[in-house]
């Protein structure tokens, strides 16, 4: 496959596939990001533009720092240095609870269903604004009944669509794997999100189920949102990806279109390590 | 064997002041621990802040009962939870918990200090500070009531003592069942996912540590009146561990549990006393085994066993969820 022939989304067309390319309409920007631990730089991203209105896709082998990476976009980290902004607000100093609220809501690699709370209890948690989460307002019914009957509307119609609506009573506890990755997501809609980051959406799902996540997912940037997503099931990252940024040892090494990625020479090093000058060649290594 | 005074003791521990005293931090513990999953080893502090923040006020600073009312209930425990809380809250469990066991601890012995005894009263305590509340009363000094169990004044203490359970189990209730209760539960499972859609976990563990810490404030000022003492030997640590039974023994996160584990609580303890007391006089109970100075210590390894019991055949507490308890494993 040539240059010429791979696809590319519309809205990222001319863009340059290189680590750090600027993007047209840029929704979230991080520069100069680092972290360390102790003497381990987890991440070291000079800079990074994630498109608005697309699925991007962030890869890499274990231990390339892609979560640690996201917990630094999301605030539930902070950066040694570096600044990251999304929609134009600068997110130094905010509180992780806030960015939710500024409109970036995330998942966790290890599903965070809420055990113990009927799943339309983890539904309607996610609804921001709620009079009746304050404690003054929250002793009088009467002020917030008929903001919650409108929020258990909409988390009923999400219900639907994520067909969990048979589940509604049920304690979020007794879900299966792939269930509670659905409920995760439905509960992030209800934040009424403008972008919604995914640590790894696909982990742990049987294949009958993935199927049905990937039309979610798709669903959410048909729907208008920035979608960025942490994966390692590259048939996923290629299916619906609009663009793929690839780090290795906390740096970001490698942009461009999902068809591109597997043929550039950073990635097929960092994966299979730099001795191998082109695709592996079994016979060659034994 | 004289029935009649061992069902007087008995319905005396199951409805009395001790009941409705730890009942009330119990119910204060609930919303810590139960709802929000804060580790509060120190239910005793809070107590105390009620019962000084009243005498204090009343004897040392001579304000009136109802500045000391105010006090002791509401800004000395908010005081409190801000001081414990605002190191603490952002870290994980078992600093709350080390914090406020210590602080109780700090609490009592500082109070206990020679010292300080034109403030305290050291470890004598203040006594002298109820007044206003007996005049307040209705009942007759002298008279028994409710088949007479409670003589004039502790009937006060127990009615009184009765609409505040009341009314802190309504509030509780309508707390649980708001949107606001919601949050508190989310932050008990998952502190994360709470931020990750919004909410600021950080803010709602304080308010929930104000508001239990406000529901013990109300049962140690409560003890307070009912003693007509503040002292410091009143708040140690076996009276948090008291109100960690009743919780446990009714069962966490449900309004009525610490309610009923509390009148359980007494109830066994009262009934043993007395049980186990005539069982040695009358020679039931062989000089042996067991004498009669023993009795009180006894009971409280009958408790244990009790615990232990209930640990092995329902963790989950008389009125918890087992369901909810055993999602625990997955």
């Amino acid at each position: 496959m040539t240059a010429d022939s791979i696809p590319v989304a519309p809205a990222l067309a001319g863009v340059a596939w290189e680590p750090g390319a600027p993007k047209p309409d840029a929704i979230l920007t991080a520069t100069g990001v680092r972290r360390t631990f102790g003497g381990l730089t987890a991440v070291d991203v000079d800079h990074l533009e994630v498109q608005r209105g697309v699925i991007t896709a962030l890869i890499g082998p274990n231990g390339a720092g892609k979560t640690t990476f996201f917990n630094l976009l999301t605030n539930f980290d902070n950066p040694d240095t570096g600044t990251r902004s999304f929609n134009g607000r600068d997110l130094d100093g905010v509180a992780a609870h806030r960015v939710a609220n500024l409109g970036m809501v995330r998942t966790f690699q290890l599903t965070k269903a809420l055990s113990k709370m009927t799943v339309i209890e983890n539904m309607l948690l996610g609804a921001t604004g709620q009079v009746g989460e304050r404690l003054s307002r929250s002793l009088i019914p009467a002020l917030w009944k008929s903001q919650e009957r409108s929020n258990t509307e909409r988390a009923d119609e999400l219900l639907v669509r994520f067909k969990l609506d048979h589940m509604r009573e049920e304690f979020a506890g007794t879900l299966s794997g792939g269930q509670r990755k659905l409920l995760e997501m439905a509960r992030a809609l209800m934040v009424n999100p403008t972008m919604v980051m995914l640590d790894e959406p696909m982990a742990g799902v049987n294949p009958a189920l993935k199927q049905s996540l990937l039309d979610h997912v798709k669903g959410l940037r048909d729907d208008g949102m920035t979608v960025l997503f942490v994966e390692h099931d590259m048939d996923m990252v290629q299916e619906i990806s609009d663009w793929v940024v690839v780090m290795a040892e906390g740096r970001i090494i490698a942009e461009g279109p999902p068809a591109s990625i597997g043929q550039n020479q950073a990635v097929v090093d960092a994966y299979l390590g730099s001795h191998h000058d082109s695709a592996l060649d079994l016979e060659a290594d034994l | 064997m004289d029935w009649g005074s061992i069902i007087e003791n008995t319905t005396r521990g199951l409805i009395g002041e001790q009941f409705i005293y730890f009942g009330l931090a119990a119910l204060g513990l609930n919303i810590h621990f139960g709802y929000t999953g804060l580790l509060n080893l120190g239910q005793a502090v809070f107590m105390a802040a009620g019962a000084y923040g009243l005498s204090m006020s009343v004897v040392t600073l001579g304000l009136n009962f109802w500045w000391g009312l105010l006090l002791g209930i509401i800004v000395f425990p908010l005081i409190l939870a801000a001081i414990m809380g605002v190191p603490t809250l952002r870290l994980r469990a078992d600093y709350l918990a080390i914090v406020t066991i210590a602080a109780s601890e700090m609490f009592r012995i500082i109070a206990r200090s020679p010292s300080l005894d034109r403030w305290t009263g050291s470890s004598d305590g203040l006594t002298g500070f109820a007044t206003t509340f007996y005049e307040l009363s209705p009942y007759d000094r002298q008279e028994r009531y409710l088949f007479g169990l409670f003589i004039g004044n502790q009937m006060w203490v127990v009615t009184v003592g009765w609409i505040t359970l009341v009314l802190v189990i309504i509030i509780s209730r309508l707390l649980m069942r708001s949107p606001w209760g919601r949050v508190l539960k989310a932050i008990r499972e998952d502190e994360d996912a709470a931020r990750s859609l919004g909410k600021n976990a950080y803010w709602y563990k304080m308010q929930a540590l104000m508001i239990g810490g406000v529901f013990g404030a109300m049962g140690g000022m409560l003890r307070a009146i009912g003693t007509q003492s503040a002292q410091p030997q009143n708040f140690i640590t076996d009276v948090t561990f008291f109100a960690w039974v009743a919780l446990i023994l009714g069962g966490a996160a449900k309004v009525f549990g610490p309610i009923a584990g509390a009148a359980i609580l007494y109830a066994i303890l009262s009934f043993t006393d007395v049980a186990l007391r005539q069982g040695v006089d009358n020679g039931h109970i062989p000089e042996w085994l067991m004498t009669g100075t023993q009795v009180g210590q006894v009971r409280f390894m009958l408790i244990g066993l009790g615990l232990i019991l209930l640990a092995a055949f329902r963790p989950q507490g008389i009125f918890g969820n087992k369901e909810e308890m055993a999602l625990d494993d997955r």
